[in-house]
């Protein structure tokens, strides 16, 4: 059974999606606006048999989801712009070495301390590239505190299935709004778990070997009676390090190719009125709420606009964009940041459209008002 | 478009408004209606400009955030001045007594609620909830049923008899004035 709908925040409902999912362990170090997390798990995790931890600052608490996640658990952290900047060497380790994990990144304000209390979307790159080097991630934005329940459950899902760490990337106001939602039956959900080895069929286990040939290979837990090896260094199928060009390569394009292979199965978006637009603004996070209320007020006037709502960021779906209609001339970007998104988008297009930003970067979230005058703008200029 | 209600609560942090937005906005859940409630306060723990925003609809709430509010509460001076011109031409404001009013071309109520909560219920931190007597008694916004039944959902356990007092001297000072 369905509950019945309650008013809960976003930050709450990404606790019960987690715990949904099978999150059993949460490290983290409180920041606003993510703080209701940590509290909300701090409460939650012991009644499911779970453990929570106030790690000493966000390096470790990225380290310990790294160790809980390595020895079986399903795990997860969350922060925001400072501490997700302190949890990037960490993440890139998840990244080479295939664990899985949730970070959730609700955005404020920044650079640095910026402002503590106010929304933003300014974390765009730093989600994707914010460790270095070559490296897959997944990173999920949602715009609705429902969502991002769902999100929170894919986040885990899709970290599980392709051994990566997923980014929830929310902002302050989805994260802090209180919205009427009524979760789904647990029953219904998909919930998909990491592949075990078979030790029927393994002699000896070898934790980095595709034995499936599909790029992703089993995880067995740490601490069960199979020893591995796990470094940060490039490393070969028995996890050990090696400096050789075929191994460095076959590696990295293995972490590419598992993510790259599937990336229908990972990218996410919605589609509103855009089978005829001319102009369709793209957004993600709450700033797309406004879009919506906007493309409502200008379609009863006639005016051919439509919405592309990315709840995949990363690996951007670039999809999405080969497959608008012919009628599209315009494209706006709208975001609370100085220009993200609109990059990639740009890319994607390839010249195809006119693209134009909406940006707002004052720590207010845009307004339909503002959707419309930018629309009614690019419909007179462009 | 469907009709949209939009309250906006304001005043200074520690004040519970807040927690009173959150009771509001369960409320008008409880009553059938579609809500969400948000919040804006700065890095200060207590002082500081605070406010909570509702919004009540019986349609989907695009966008969550208050522009025109219907109802403006203002339990400071500063908040005052800062929202009484966004307010909605038709709409209300309710201001503390504490607080000297002006010319603005706004129904304006003036009633003594941090006053109340001090004197009459013997705790000024119950404020909130005799402000949110106050709303509900005036808009009907919400049904009382459901205020009493978000209230007691929402408070600390021990003290749902204090802020349901607090919230019915709310409602008794806007009946009195009505």
């Amino acid at each position: 059974m369905s509950s019945s709908p309650r008013l809960m925040q976003g930050n709450e409902a990404c606790v019960e999606g987690a715990i949904a999912a099978g999150m059993r362990f949460y490290a983290g170090y409180p920041i606003t606006p993510s703080t209701e997390i940590a509290e909300i798990a701090s409460e939650k995790l012991p009644k499911v048999g779970g453990k929570f931890v106030q790690m000493e600052d966000e390096i470790g608490s990225m380290g310990a989801v790294i160790g809980a996640s390595l020895a079986g658990l399903k795990a997860m952290t969350a922060t925001s712009g400072p501490g997700f900047s302190l949890k990037q060497e960490n993440i890139g380790f998840a990244c080479l070495a295939e664990v899985p994990c949730v970070i959730v990144n609700v955005q404020r304000g920044g650079p640095s301390t910026g402002q503590p209390t106010l929304p933003a979307q300014g974390d765009v790159m730093q989600a994707r590239w914010g460790t270095h080097g070559d490296h897959p991630i997944i990173v999920l934005s949602p715009s609705y505190v429902g969502e991002v329940f769902d999100l929170t459950v894919r986040a885990f899902n899709l970290s599980e299935k392709y051994r990566v760490p997923c980014i929830l990337l929310m902002d302050e106001v989805v994260g802090h709004l209180r919205e009427k939602v009524q979760l789904p039956d647990p029953a219904t959900l998909e919930i998909i778990n990491r592949k075990k080895p078979d030790l029927s069929k393994i002699s000896h286990y070898n934790p980095y070997e595709d034995y499936d040939g599909d790029g992703i290979p089993p995880m067995a837990n740490f601490g069960e009676g199979i020893p591995f090896h796990v470094t940060g260094l490039i490393h070969d199928t028995t996890g050990f390090p090696s400096t050789k060009p075929e191994v460095t390569e076959a590696l990295i394009g293995r972490l590419m190719r598992k993510i790259y292979n599937n990336i229908d199965d990972i990218i996410d978006f919605e589609k509103y009125f855009t089978d005829d637009a001319e102009t369709v603004i793209v957004s993600f996070g709450s700033p797309a709420r406004s879009a919506i209320r906007a493309v409502k007020i200008l379609r009863n006037e006639g005016v051919k606009v439509g919405l592309l709502r990315l709840k995949t960021i990363w690996p951007f779906p670039r999809k999405a964009f080969r497959e608008l209609p012919s009628t599209v001339r315009n494209i706006i970007v709208a975001e609370m940041n100085y220009g993200q998104l609109i990059e990639p988008v740009e890319a994607a297009c390839a010249g195809k459209f006119n693209i134009f930003g909406l940006n707002k970067f004052n720590c207010e979230l845009i307004s339909p008002d503002e959707v419309i005058a930018k629309v009614r703008e690019v419909n007179k200029n462009a | 478009m469907e009709e949209r209600t939009e309250i906006r609560l304001s005043g200074s942090g520690g004040q519970g408004l807040i927690l009173a937005g959150i009771v509001l906005a369960e409320a008008a859940i409880l009553d059938g209606k579609n809500a969400v409630q948000s919040q804006s306060y700065g890095p200060e723990a207590r002082g500081g400009a605070s406010r909570a925003e509702v919004v009540i609809s019986d349609g989907d709430i695009d966008y969550p955030k208050v522009t025109r509010p219907k109802v403006l509460l203002a339990l400071t001076e500063q908040a005052f001045n800062r929202f009484k011109d966004s307010v909605a031409d038709d709409g209300i404001i309710i201001l503390d007594s504490s607080i000297e009013k002006d010319d603005t071309p706004r129904e304006i109520i003036q009633l003594p609620i941090i006053e109340t909560a001090k004197n009459e219920i013997g705790k000024g931190m119950v404020a909130n909830m005799v402000a949110l007597g106050v709303i509900v008694e005036l808009t009907k916004v919400v049904t009382k049923q459901a205020a009493e039944k978000a209230i007691s959902n929402r408070v600390p356990k021990g003290t749902e008899d204090l802020n349901l007092k607090a919230f019915h001297a709310g409602c008794n000072l806007a009946e009195k004035r009505v």
